[in-house]
């Protein structure tokens, strides 16, 4: 049971997102983070969902996607080399004093950005892979996190190799 | 211009369709009102479920696309159970649903149930139509869909503003084109080849054919593949049909209720040949025993459905015909295996189908009666459970889409809807219903179909006042208790008379043959009510979790 990073490219029609992740919930697959958005190609969107799974049921799954009529590709990105990211925001309690400094501290070694200065809150922005990203909460949690949003983990091959489009 | 319902009934019939099953309701009126004077036929169910199980039946014996009609919320939700039958049977049917208007989608409107959303899980695709324009494109590509690769299931779900709206008439297109959707026939050359040397190095190859040899009508190819290399053929429940019965390298059904041969045969093959078949449960019994000594061979068009239970050692995906063809085109020289044939024949000598022959009504004595009568020329639909267990045992199947049965789901009620359907795609054929008292009771309400149409389906219930199969576990399993399987005695010719059908009620085996003649030689529907022996079991079984020549209830070995 390992993370497998898949790369699903849909046409962008209603209903799509509910056929992909159907799927996975009728297996019994919880999803660890999914996230959509258009890409290359007008009228398509790709979609990238990490689950953990062993490499047999994951293949299934795949199998299984590529047999839905609006999906045009499967990829699992995870043999591959990659780039993967993700976004975060984080609003962490940071009342005036040296909490509020130690925090600007961290986030500038996370290379996160400050987005929002309230009277007793701070919001960080921070973008790298899950690993950065769970690194930079777990040392924040000590201030008081508020509230913690992130987009779900988005891949792409690393080099001129691309997911190509056909089926 | 055209309204959007013209614009459906007019699709309908641009792709060959002749005869719908349905039902009517509110958000569909627009669609019946253009029924009203179009050549369309419609047939009028009394249940929405015996209309999506008649487009099944009429589907499978027919091999074309079934459809059916049913309104919002409550006629689609009771149209579920027959597409779930059809999507685990990989059978093409178009359910069209009445939906509230698009302005009101969402809002928990009057007879509102999202039955895209609700069929997502058993169906090959489906569509939400939410403008008039799109229906004429939507009906050809979900035909297209239904149809081709592994068929399936689509559901076409028409908001009645839909129906109501005007558009232009377009053209029908040459070809659908689908970018996410292309499914590969041709089988793959090398593997092909792999395959052929393995047959030719097997001293005991075995193939295992399913329902993909029907579907993709292969029947002919198989034959010619197994008498050319003389290699015996086993089918699954849904293969039954694609060899003759009577064929001698045709070993009959395995797995669970399967021939004692033809499971030992799979125990001991070298090579399995999977065309058309899907490994499942019911075949296998404990799958990692399944043909532990053999190399195995996958040939199908769903290339999901390759390793999904099994591990495989030579993958072909396509069509089952395409790839056989191929394979007969490249074969060079006729194979042998006498040793292998000879100890299978004395596997059936030794452990041949019986059942006691004491005078008293048993179910297999009137499958063979029936066998006698209708010599294979008649379209045999089945319910689920003892039924349709002896049926597979005990009929001679001869030729395909000649037995039609719910195999993947196993759904009670299924087969006598299914038996209307399968009359208008063979109306040439007699169409018997082998039923249990439980199942026919699940759809029983479609004698008044029948009787509306004259509809001549004859329905031979095998009745033992039980839940036969579950009971037959209850007495196997679980220390004869008979929790709930027991079912008080149903008069059921007096329920055909009511609704203007003939029958007979037989008890004795000097009153099968007459009761069968009867009935065949009535114009219409007949229902004859076997009191069949309250306690007889389907054997040989293989109980839940051994191998499959584990079996019980066969000959000692």
């Amino acid at each position: 049971m390992k993370p497998h990073t898949l790369s699903v490219l849909v046409e962008n029609k209603a209903g799509v997102l509910s056929r992909v992740t159907g799927l996975f919930s009728r297996r019994g697959f919880n999803i660890e983070s999914l996230a959509v958005g258009p890409c290359e190609e007008p009228g398509m969107s790709r979609i990238t969902i990490v689950v953990i799974g062993d490499d047999a049921q994951v293949e299934q799954v795949m199998k299984q996607l590529n047999k839905l009529v609006e999906v045009i590709k499967v990829s699992d990105l995870t043999e591959n080399e990659r780039v993967e990211r993700e976004l975060a925001l984080i609003k962490v309690t940071a009342e005036q004093g040296s909490s509020r400094a130690d925090i600007m501290q961290i986030a500038a070694i996370f290379r996160a950005q400050i987005v929002d200065v309230g009277a007793k809150s701070l919001i960080l922005q921070v973008i790298g892979d899950t690993e950065k990203i769970d690194a930079l909460e777990k040392l924040l949690r000590q201030y008081g996190i508020k509230e913690f949003v992130r987009t779900g983990t988005v891949g792409i091959l690393r080099g001129s190799k691309t997911v190509s489009s056909s089926k | 211009m055209k309204t959007g319902a013209k614009i459906l009934v007019e699709s309908l019939q641009r792709e060959g369709v002749e005869t719908i099953f349905g039902y009517p309701g509110g958000q569909i009126l627009p669609v019946y009102d253009e029924l009203y004077d179009s050549s369309l036929r419609h047939i009028l169910v009394r249940h929405e479920q015996a209309a999506a199980h008649a487009a099944d039946g009429y589907a499978r014996a027919s091999g074309r696309v079934g459809v059916c009609l049913a309104t919002s919320g409550p006629g689609a939700c009771n149209l579920v159970t027959g597409i779930a039958t059809a999507y685990m049977d990989s059978v093409p049917i178009i359910a069209i649903t009445g939906q509230v208007p698009t302005t009101m989608l969402g809002n928990d409107a009057f007879q509102e149930s999202d039955i895209t959303g609700i069929t997502m899980p058993v169906t090959k695709h489906s569509y939400l139509v939410k403008k008039t324009d799109e229906i004429s494109r939507v009906v050809q590509e979900a035909f297209y869909i239904a149809g081709s690769g592994r068929p399936g299931p689509v559901l076409i779900d028409l908001p009645k503003d839909t129906q109501t709206g005007m558009a232009k008439d377009v053209p029908r297109a040459e070809k659908v084109v689908l970018r996410g959707y292309n499914p590969t026939y041709k089988g793959h050359t090398r593997q092909i080849d792999k395959v052929i040397s393995l047959i030719i190095e097997a001293e005991r190859p075995l193939i295992y054919a399913g329902g993909g040899v029907i579907s993709s009508n292969a029947s002919a190819e198989l034959i010619s593949l197994a008498t050319t290399l003389g290699i015996p053929v086993t089918t699954t429940l849904m293969g039954i049909g694609c060899m003759p019965c009577d064929h001698p390298l045709n070993l009959g059904m395995l797995g669970m209720h399967g021939t004692e041969y033809a499971n030992f045969a799979v125990t001991e093959s070298d090579l399995l040949i999977a065309i058309g078949a899907r490994f499942d449960d019911r075949v296998t019994g404990k799958i990692t025993d399944f043909a532990p000594h053999a190399k195995i061979v996958h040939i199908d068009i769903d290339p999901a459905e390759i390793g999904k239970n099994k591990r495989v050692d030579v993958p072909v995906v396509g069509d089952v015909r395409a790839v056989l063809t191929d394979m007969l085109n490249s074969i060079k020289k006729k194979g042998v295996h006498d040793i292998w044939l000879k100890k299978i024949q004395h596997w059936r000598e030794h452990h041949p189908l019986t059942y006691k022959k004491d005078g008293r009504l048993h179910p297999q004595y009137i499958l063979h009666q029936m066998n006698e009568l209708l010599k294979g020329d008649a379209t045999i639909v089945s319910e689920v459970g003892q039924n349709q267990m002896w049926t597979a045992q005990h009929f001679c199947f001869r030729r395909p889409r000649s037995w039609i049965t719910s195999g993947g789901l196993g759904t009670m009620g299924y087969g006598f809807p299914a038996a209307i359907g399968a009359h208008f795609a063979r109306p040439d054929l007699p169409v018997f219903d082998v039923a249990g008292d439980g199942s026919i009771q699940m759809n029983i309400q479609e004698l008044g179909t029948v009787a509306q149409y004259k509809i001549p389906v004859k329905i031979a219930i095998l009745n033992n006042m039980y839940l036969g199969m579950v009971r037959q576990w209850q007495e196997l399993f679980f220390d004869r208790r008979y929790s709930y399987t027991e079912l008080p005695s149903v008069d059921f010719v007096k329920i055909a008379n009511a609704y203007g059908v003939e029958g007979v009620r037989v008890e004795t085996c000097e009153d099968v043959m007459p009761a069968l003649k009867e009935s065949l030689a009535c114009e219409g529907a007949f229902v004859i009510d076997f009191r069949i022996e309250r306690e007889d079991n389907v054997f040989p079984m293989v109980p839940a979790g051994a191998a499959i020549n584990e079996m019980i209830g066969g000959h000692p070995r």
